[in-house]
């Protein structure tokens, strides 16, 4: 896994308390206004995120940089490839 | 001389704002000028009803006046925002047609107004062109959607000349109004189909972006045993990515394509020209937004909420309406020079809304930013709720009385 801190990041989305429509979509709408190899944060609080997030990122087939733990949230950092 | 409260757009959010100002000000202390283009005031939770209704487009039930709706102290002006200038505190107007007779302009179309307090309520818009393929009107290619009184009424002909085949329900974008929305058609449509002999010879498809049939857990763990029950099928992980109306396939950007005989695709949505035009969007154009002040980041006494906003709750009528009342608080606190009191004054992400789900039953769902949603079981008393609350809204919300 990348150190985050090696990344530039293009875009973050604060998702945390969002249940509704939740930080997948968030994560989704991010995705799809930034350009080809725009890499994007979003910080989420839900648990179910870790599944949803790398789920949804390798079905779309764009990479998944990591799950970074902070407090009380997680920042997950993918880039669009296509 | 009185603060000058400008508010833009005359949905849910905007109407109870002006209200709850000019009921808690006095017109020598806050002039409270309310600005929209249409003259009307409509409630689109009805425009989910519609397609399986008799209702008119001009049903009190979707549609009234706007002036109807506000206090008498709100001045409204009937005029398209054609440009926000926050460094001079200025809004660029021009009139609806007519208005300017009715407000003795003295010939002129075109005005411009200095505020002190800015609330951009403007909402959000459909963009279909933002979607390959769906550039043409809805109703071609066998493509609808209700999310235009106008569009369901399109919709509910084309349901009242459908036969049979496959109907595919999804979204073209997102975010989009009201996520349960699509899932509360579907079930909707599973009933009136059955009603009218039909069911038995329609496949019903419902897709979702997700990996689950709605954003949350456990609502999508409620729904997911009706939808196996009523026999309709779903596609998860499918992020809509073109439509093929004349060979009527809808395509996905994870690689699948399914043909349709009958589409209802909520179109793609952005924010409002104005706010795109005024650089105070993001690249969908919504408004960069505090999720607890709401003010608008990086200016002073300009406040954002419902819709318009690019906060991370659903963009609905009910996440307007407690928003509404936070901006109000706030501004109310500033042209009094007084303290916030501990109560008021901050969104916590609070939504409650009601999920139909068909055969004269609803589940509810009430969150904000600390708890998520337990919807209870779906039962005719949630159902009976929604309908007492689609009747009494026009009584009760837009005057800010709730």
């Amino acid at each position: 896994m990348s150190k985050l801190n090696e990344i530039t990041i293009d875009k973050e989305i604060d998702a945390r308390g969002s249940f509704c429509p939740g930080p997948l979509m968030e994560l989704i709408r991010g995705i799809k206004t930034l350009p080809v190899g725009g890499v994007l944060v979003v910080l989420s609080s839900d648990p179910g995120s870790a599944k949803d997030i790398p789920a949804w990122i390798q079905k779309a087939r764009h990479e998944f940089i990591g799950a970074f733990p902070e407090q009380g949230y997680t920042r997950f950092v993918a880039r669009k490839t296509h | 001389m009185p603060q000058h409260i400008m508010i833009v757009g005359g949905g849910v959010g905007g109407t109870i704002v002006a209200n709850l100002l000019a009921r808690h000000l006095e017109p020598q202390d806050a002039k409270v000028t309310l600005i929209e283009s249409t003259g009307k005031h409509a409630y689109m939770p009805g425009w989910l009803y519609l397609p399986f209704n008799h209702e008119g487009l001009e049903s009190d039930q979707i549609i009234r006046d706007e002036r109807g709706l506000l206090n008498r102290h709100v001045q409204h002006i009937r005029g398209t925002v054609t440009g926000i200038d926050t460094q001079n505190r200025e809004l660029r107007v021009h009139y609806s047609p007519g208005f300017d007779e009715i407000a003795g302009t003295g010939g002129a179309v075109e005005a411009t107004y200095s505020y002190d307090y800015l609330v951009l309520a403007t909402g959000a818009r459909l963009a279909p062109e933002d979607l390959g393929g769906l550039s043409e009107a809805n109703g071609a290619g066998g493509w609808h959607h209700f999310y235009s009184a106008e569009a369901a009424l399109q919709l509910r002909q084309a349901l009242q000349s459908f036969e049979g085949g496959r109907i595919v329900i999804t979204v073209g974008g997102i975010p989009y109004r009201c996520p349960p929305a699509p899932l509360e058609f579907t079930f909707l449509l599973d009933e009136w189909l059955a009603k009218h002999d039909l069911r038995s010879k329609t496949e019903i498809q419902y897709l979702f972006p997700l990996p689950r049939v709605f954003p949350i857990e456990s609502v999508a763990e409620a729904v997911t045993p009706l939808l196996d029950e009523r026999h309709i099928g779903y596609t998860v992980f499918f992020n809509t990515e073109s439509v093929d109306t004349e060979k009527k396939i809808i395509s996905s950007l994870e690689g699948e394509e399914i043909p349709y005989d009958l589409l209802v695709l909520v179109p793609p949505h952005r924010g409002a020209r104005v706010i795109e035009d005024a650089g105070l969007g993001d690249e969908q154009g919504w408004i960069s937004t505090d999720r607890n002040t709401l003010e608008v980041k990086g200016q002073q006494g300009v406040y954002a909420l419902g819709d318009a906003t690019d906060l991370p709750v659903s963009k609905s009528g009910s996440a307007a309406h407690f928003e509404a009342k936070v901006v109000a608080a706030r501004i109310l606190a500033k042209i009094r020079g007084e303290e916030l009191k501990a109560d008021e004054g901050t969104y916590d992400g609070e939504v409650m809304c009601f999920l139909e789900t068909g055969y004269n039953k609803a589940t509810q769902l009430v969150f904000n930013y600390e708890h998520p949603p337990r919807p209870p079981r779906p039962s005719l008393y949630y159902h009976m709720e929604k309908q007492l609350f689609n009747r009494a809204y026009w009584h009760i919300v837009p005057q800010g009385l709730v």
